[in-house]
């Protein structure tokens, strides 16, 4: 199977969707002339024109309407921010119109669109630039949210998302774009609400989605070589949320850490963690512990901002603790 | 109107005076003067009708609002009629509207049958959004009517997405995208006047000067009140109309339709209006934001009366059949209370999940 970059799992998707329908364009800043400013769209204004690689004015909110109106009149279009913080000027035609559109209209305007670009933190890029939003969106009827950890998903996802015709939220890894990995060739469809057990173990699981799929391997490495198996579930899609996948992994191990790279007020992890009560209490040995980003904007200097972040030495602290071990 | 493509040349064709013959449209051939003129008296009594209509339902709404069967929001159109019959009278079944939360009158003027309207802010699944959406949200599929949007200036972008859709696909259809004056000090109108104008995308952006943005007069918010010249700034054509009077509503509306059409550019136009009633049925006509003898003194140009007027004069409707068309429309709001009121409820069981998403699980 083929070694691609993040970055080149979800060119190839999109090229592979841009061909397939000629209704799909994409949509923003930088994302023709530039190559896109993550290079996630290079080489797709050669090919396809203009009209359907569109670079943009910096209006965020005026290009997400833009592509809503499309939308209502039987467009693709996939609007890509060029980080998900710039976004918040925008979430009004997110939330307020691709949300909504379909239900208050009766059923009668399905919203056939992606919204998508990087999202959480990079390295020393200070608080505006290093957010995860996942929660924030998830939140909201009406919208699909997906959060890709590897290139196969973003592959498989971005494609699912292309095809849906409901509004789906695509949310990469600023920091996963260079990571690799095996991505199938051509016709490689991943559904969107399907979690999937990364890794398999009996002792512990951790629940964890997009950047922290690698801080949860890296986990499930170091404490394999103490002796404690842990299974890895990537949730991938954050809404709808496989609870089915969730519920088997911890009635089997008995116990849970969940991982995110957000903030912990209302944060995904806590939507998690209820269903795991709901689903799982008898099955619990343990509270569940979360382990989140610290309740702080991020900050710039080095060993502020690596403070801050949730990595593998919290993560296996907190399996340590759910396993009484610490 | 003034110079096309990228001009920005801005032109005020403001009329205090009734239009004349020679500006009304004619038909092509006019080898019988009698048709040319049964063309325009028809012309102008479907004018009519249409704010005729509009009028007596909203007086109903209100009516129906204070009996607690029209609940939430309900914002009336009563004195701006002329905008939406003069525009709608020039659009093709093809080309798309995209409105504001004041849009009864609007979403009438295009033809959506009043009961499916009444039906609507009743909360009913007869609605024309199946009592999802209510006052501030009528949509119609099959009349292009895209909405009924809620949040002030943040559909002028949506209407600017259809226009582009329209281009990307090669057609000669148009978008009209009805906003108020308020709205012009919002970001998403800015932005997406550049890009309309950047892309030269075949859209009319209608401001519907009012002169109170809620509460709040437009020399209270606005640095310059003539908001026309808005469209300097975007290398687009303004223009300000009177919009009291429906022909000039309608000739500026079809030069503006003509060259979206053909040169797919987009034109600012404000029409300059007064509304008759409250910014919503929870304020007061007048006596807290304006004073009684303003809102007195515009009611003098009420349109359905400068356009019955012009056709007394000029012996075009008689009293007997301006009173016939009244009650005909009176006639209809009334079918559309009843159809409302006896048509049943959205199924909690059915329709309060459903349409949140498309399925794709099938």
């Amino acid at each position: 199977m083929p070694v691609l970059t993040y970055r080149e799992a979800l060119t190839q998707a999109l090229r592979e969707e841009l061909t397939r329908d000629e209704r799909v364009f994409l949509m923003g800043e930088e994302v023709a002339q530039y190559n896109g400013a993550y290079k996630v769209s290079k080489g797709l204004l050669d090919e396809f024109g203009p009209m359907r690689i569109v670079d943009t004015p910096i209006t965020e909110l005026g290009f997400a309407g833009m592509g809503v109106g499309s939308a209502m009149v039987g467009l693709r279009p996939i609007i890509e921010f060029m980080t998900w913080n710039f976004a918040l000027l925008a979430i009004d035609q997110v939330v307020n119109a691709a949300a909504k559109m379909l239900y208050m209209s009766g059923g009668q305007f399905p919203m056939p669109m992606v919204f998508r670009g990087p999202n959480g933190s990079a390295l020393q890029l200070s608080a505006q630039h290093s957010q995860a939003w996942e929660s924030w969106l998830a939140h909201i009827p009406g919208l699909k949210v997906c959060t890709p950890g590897t290139p196969a998903d973003a592959k498989g996802l971005l494609k699912s998302a292309i095809r849906d015709d409901n509004p789906v939220v695509f949310l990469e890894g600023e920091m996963l774009y260079n990571t690799k990995g095996e991505v199938p060739d051509g016709e490689h469809i991943v559904p969107i609400g399907k979690a999937e057990v990364k890794r398999e173990g009996g002792d512990c699981t951790i629940v964890a989605h997009g950047k922290m799929i690698l801080v949860a391997m890296q986990t499930a490495d170091a404490l394999d070589k103490e002796g404690i198996a842990v299974e890895v579930v990537d949730l991938r899609t954050i809404r709808p949320m496989d609870i089915e996948t969730i519920s088997v992994s911890v009635q089997k191990t008995n116990r849970a850490v969940v991982l995110e790279e957000g903030w912990e007020i209302c944060g995904v992890g806590a939507q998690v963690v209820d269903f795991i009560q709901r689903e799982c209490f008898d099955d619990l040995d343990a509270p569940v512990v979360r382990v989140h980003q610290a309740d702080v904007p991020m900050p710039y200097a080095k060993n502020l901002e690596r403070a801050a972040k949730p990595d593998a030495a919290k993560a296996i602290a907190a399996v340590k603790k759910v396993m009484y071990l610490d | 109107m003034g110079a096309g493509a990228g001009g920005g040349r801005v032109t005020d064709t403001l009329s205090t005076e009734m239009p004349t013959k020679t500006d009304l449209p004619v038909p092509e051939k006019t080898d019988n003067g009698a048709s040319a003129t049964t063309s325009q008296a028809s012309l102008r009594g479907e004018l009519l009708r249409s704010m005729l209509l509009q009028r007596r339902f909203e007086e109903r709404c209100a009516e129906a609002y204070a009996l607690g069967k029209i609940g939430g929001f309900c914002h009336l159109y009563i004195g701006q009629e002329a905008i939406s019959a003069g525009t709608m009278s020039v659009l093709r079944p093809d080309d798309y509207v995209v409105t504001s939360y004041r849009d009864h009158g609007q979403a009438l003027a295009r033809g959506i049958p009043a009961r499916s309207v009444m039906a609507e802010l009743f909360g009913r699944r007869a609605g024309c959004s199946h009592g999802k959406g209510g006052s501030m949200h009528l949509f119609d599929k099959s009349a292009n009517f895209l909405g009924g949007h809620g949040i002030v200036g943040a559909h002028i972008p949506l209407a600017a997405g259809v226009a582009w859709a329209i281009k990307y696909r090669k057609g000669d259809q148009v978008c009209i995208c009805f906003f108020g004056e308020a709205a012009v000090n919002i970001g998403a109108f800015h932005e997406a006047l550049n890009m309309a104008s950047l892309w030269s995308l075949p859209a009319v952006f209608i401001i519907e000067n009012n002169r109170y943005g809620m509460g709040t007069a437009i020399s209270r918010a606005t640095a310059n009140e003539d908001v026309s010249v808005r469209a300097a700034a975007y290398g687009m054509t303004g223009e300000s109309v009177d919009a009291q009077d429906v022909f000039a509503v309608r000739d500026a509306v079809e030069r503006a339709v003509a060259v979206a059409r053909g040169a797919q550019r987009p034109t600012l136009l404000e029409m300059r209006t007064y509304r008759f009633m409250g910014h919503s049925m929870s304020d007061a006509a007048s006596g807290t934001y304006r004073s009684r003898e303003e809102l007195e003194e515009n009611m003098k140009r009420d349109p359905i009366v400068v356009l019955h007027d012009l056709m007394r004069k000029d012996g075009e409707l008689s009293e007997g059949e301006f009173a016939k068309l009244d009650e005909e429309q009176k006639a209809i709001c009334q079918d559309a209370w009843d159809f409302a009121d006896g048509s049943p409820e959205p199924s909690v069981e059915d329709d309060l999940h459903a349409d949140v998403l498309v399925d794709t699980t099938s």
